[in-house]
């Protein structure tokens, strides 16, 4: 299951999606917005995402995993446009028989879906905002 | 002349203040030409243009890519969900 989304993430769904009685664990990571960067208050957040190039970037980010664990069920819902303080941007669930692999592919997931697909996020300020990774910013005059 | 619409997101974007530019490139035309071109007529653009991160039809490719005609190119800035 592969998502991106305007919708508010329902972590439960996602969870049941990708638990079978087979398996013996659910790793789960759950990305939530944050309320202050480097001591500035954050008021909200945009999320922006190159489509279809997002999607397919995250089904390699699957399949990669796939080739290194034995994965039985693997979920990943990104959230984009605006959203509040203390909302989830991301969801990766992994279920696999044993939960060390649940672990190893959740974390690479997500280590995975920062560095290859492009999503770029947006933090705004009470004096300006800023693309986060990028080297310029602006500031309301 | 081929002639290439070239996708800007996010900080891009803002700093060019347009989502596609046009970009009018003789045939055989490889993603550096363009990056050379696109750096010339939107100087903010970048301070490093061979650092520039292209996509062609959805997949990274590197400044040596031929382009050909209809090919979709965007410009990805730094995708950072955050490194921390």
């Amino acid at each position: 299951m592969i998502e991106i989304t305007p919708d508010k993430i329902d972590h439960d769904r996602v969870i049941s999606c990708v638990r079978r009685d087979s398996n013996g664990a659910v790793a789960v990571f759950l990305g939530t917005t944050r309320n202050v960067t480097e001591g500035r208050k954050v008021l909200h957040l945009e999320y922006e995402a190159y489509r279809p190039m997002a999607d397919n970037k995250l089904s390699e980010v699957v399949l990669e995993i796939r080739q290194r664990w034995s994965v039985e069920n693997i979920a990943i819902v990104h959230r984009i446009g605006k959203l509040e303080i203390g909302e989830a941007s991301l969801i990766v669930a992994v279920s696999t028989p044993h939960r060390k692999d649940a672990f190893l592919a959740c974390q690479y997931a997500v280590d995975r879906i920062k560095e290859t697909v492009p999503i770029w996020k947006k933090e705004y300020f009470e004096d300006g905002e800023v693309w986060v990774g990028s080297e310029f910013s602006s500031t309301h005059s | 002349m081929s002639c290439f619409s070239v996708r800007l997101f996010a900080s891009y974007r803002d700093l060019v203040g347009k989502s596609t530019v046009l970009m009018e490139m003789p045939e055989g035309s490889s993603v550096s030409d363009l990056i050379i071109k696109l750096s010339g007529r939107y100087p903010l653009l970048t301070s490093a243009p061979g650092k520039l991160v292209i996509a062609v039809n959805y997949e990274y490719v590197d400044h040596t890519y031929c382009l050909t005609e209809g090919d979709e190119v965007a410009l990805i800035p730094p995708v950072s969900g955050g490194s921390k």
